[in-house]
């Protein structure tokens, strides 16, 4: 008898990156935000908080010392946009992998051992699917303050349901799937089974929601930064500088426009990833 | 359909009923509100607080609080704020009216711009308008919604004016706000609507359609469109919350005299008792919006209705 082994992992080992343009896009933008975020204290190691009081609002400039431009107490626009680009990737990436980690593990629970702990913690994910997260971390932050932690901490807690969902969902159309069932007649414990034949084939959906759902929480931390609802005010982000600059609209818009591109380009990029991978994993090629 | 219906109203109730503890027990976490509703001009004294404590009810258990509080929103009473003393449930009513203009405004102006540009893709797939409105919703995916308000303002209020940058005076006014969100649901609804009926039109009734001799037009109006209702019509209901989310957003950058603006006042005034009914007020809307939408599927769907 020839040993069984999953679809997926032969089809993994035939499959090649096709270069789509969404990819190279999506690489190229997300990849340039991180590096940039990677290397924002080598760019400029004097950070950002440098005031230089004689070149308020300066307006932008090819030249060097402030190509974009400077902010109402003249510090620089470009330095800060690179290094708040810190601040939303760090909540988009943390967030979504906290929120993913353990909303697949509890739907992994729930799908894997069915009965009263699947049921309860299924009733709380459509609870919490139904809540609009805004409202939460309004409340939340509104009453405990802004930060960085309790925003990804409120972002978690209203965003596992999501991942549960699926992967229980993932859990129970591949428990009926023939190799899995023969695997579990040869006698492959609950732990192989997860593992090895479950796990693999399920995660194509839940990476697609998880790259999806960065560029979502970014857009979500700078609209709550941008209300005083999301993280410090006092550290550079771009959220808090679309805050800033909005009451100089008329006369510098150079202080709104550059963190709103960085915000747009960055989401973008996410965006792009997320689709070329539903695209990627999609069998059917929908699109 | 009957017990359908009685599932979906346990589901709507217990979203209330976890919405409204999570807010009183923030709440009572908060600190003591007493302190907050002090108006005096020295630190109070014990005696004074104490004074307030019961005035307030606070002197009683958390659950007993609590179940007062679900009480009073049954009967419409939301407590007064603590600055002025104006009843709560008086400062809702004023704030309601607009964010329900403003969302429905900015809902039907998508359902106008992505119904035509969502059957224009899937029907053109892969051609050169999909890929240009694939672009473009993406790109709307991508602009976060205040920003989108605020260049709008910059564009059109300040450097044009031709229509007022915030303020609720009129129809102009209605303009822009609903513009931003409308746009950014536009996106969503567009992206939705190309899958699902690329979906449909794949499925065997529209090939066996098409060989009957049907025409494409009176096979995608006749059979196809009617499937795509479902997908489209939960979504829009799911986009609910979210536009919730986006009318707080945008009602600040436009000074929209709205409940999220209520909401963002009462925050920065630490005016608990408005913050509390104005974000259950919010949270009853989505729910029921939501509700409605699942027992929509009965209109649509014959085989909802038959179980």
């Amino acid at each position: 008898m020839t040993p069984l082994t999953p679809p997926a992992v032969k089809a993994r080992s035939r499959r090649r990156i096709k270069w789509t343009a969404d990819l190279l896009m999506g690489a190229l933008l997300t990849g340039n935000v991180m590096l940039a975020a990677l290397l924002a204290s080598l760019i400029f190691p004097s950070g950002t908080d440098v005031m230089d009081l004689s070149a308020r609002l300066q307006p932008p400039h090819f030249t060097v010392p402030h190509p974009l431009g400077t902010d109402p107490i003249g510090r620089d626009v470009l330095s800060r946009v690179v290094y708040g680009g810190r601040i939303s990737l760090t909540v988009g990436l943390i967030s979504v992998a906290l929120s993913a980690l353990i909303g697949t593990l509890l739907g992994l629970i729930a799908g894997y051992f069915r009965g009263p702990v699947g049921a309860v913690i299924m009733r709380l994910a459509d609870v919490q699917l139904a809540f609009p997260f805004i409202l939460l971390a309004i409340t939340v932050i509104a009453i405990i303050g802004p930060g960085l932690w309790k925003l990804i901490a409120v972002m978690v807690v209203s965003q596992w349901a999501q991942y549960a969902r699926i992967m229980r969902g993932q859990v129970l159309a591949l428990r009926e799937r023939e190799y899995v069932q023969a695997a579990q007649a040869l006698g492959a414990d609950d732990n192989r089974m997860m593992f090895r034949h479950i796990i693999p084939n399920a995660v194509g959906p839940l990476v697609v929601l998880a790259t999806l759902n960065v560029a979502n929480n970014i857009l979500l931390e700078s609209g709550l930064t941008f209300l005083g609802l999301g993280v410090d005010p006092q550290i550079p982000s771009w959220g808090g500088m679309l805050a800033d600059g909005r009451t100089y609209l008329q006369t510098a818009w150079w202080v709104s426009v550059f963190p709103g591109v960085a915000i747009t380009l960055t989401v973008l990029g996410f965006n792009l990833l997320g689709d070329w991978l539903r695209d990627a994993l999609d069998p059917t090629g929908r699109s | 359909m009957l017990r359908y219906l009685a599932a979906q109203v346990f589901q709507a109730a217990l979203v209330v009923i976890f919405v409204t503890l999570v807010v009183a027990v923030m709440l009572r976490f908060s600190g003591d509100p007493a302190v907050a509703q002090f108006q005096g001009a020295s630190a109070p004294t014990t005696e004074q607080l104490q004074q307030i404590r019961r005035a307030m009810g606070l002197d009683q258990p958390v659950g007993v609080q609590y179940l007062h509080f679900l009480g009073g929103v049954l009967r419409g009473d939301f407590g007064t704020s603590f600055r002025g003393g104006t009843p709560v449930g008086s400062l809702i009513r004023q704030a309601l009216p607009p964010t329900l203009l403003l969302a429905l405004s900015s809902l039907l102006l998508s359902l106008a711009l992505s119904l035509p540009l969502g059957i224009y893709a899937a029907v053109h797939r892969g051609r050169w308008a999909d890929q240009l409105i694939r672009f473009f919703t993406l790109l709307g995916l991508s602009f976060p919604n205040f920003w989108l308000g605020i260049m709008l303002v910059l564009i059109f209020g300040v450097t044009l004016r031709w229509l007022p940058p915030s303020g609720y005076e009129g129809a102009a006014s209605l303009v822009l706000p609903s513009v931003t969100l409308g746009l950014i649901l536009t996106s969503t609804t567009v992206r939705l609507l190309r899958a699902s009926l690329l979906d449909v039109l794949s499925a065997q009734y529209v090939t066996v359609a098409r060989s009957k001799g049907l025409s494409e037009r009176r096979v995608l109006y006749k059979h196809a469109l009617r499937n795509t209702a479902i997908p489209v019509i939960t979504f829009i209901g799911l986009q609910f919350g979210g536009l919730v989310g986006g009318v707080v957003v945008v009602e600040q950058v436009f000074a929209w005299p709205g409940m999220g603006l209520l909401a963002l006042q009462a925050i920065s005034n630490r005016d608990y008792p408005v913050l509390q009914g104005a974000v259950t007020v919010l949270a009853l809307l989505v729910v029921l919006i939501n509700l409605l939408v699942d027992l929509s599927y009965g209109l649509f769907d014959p085989r909802v209705r038959m179980e």
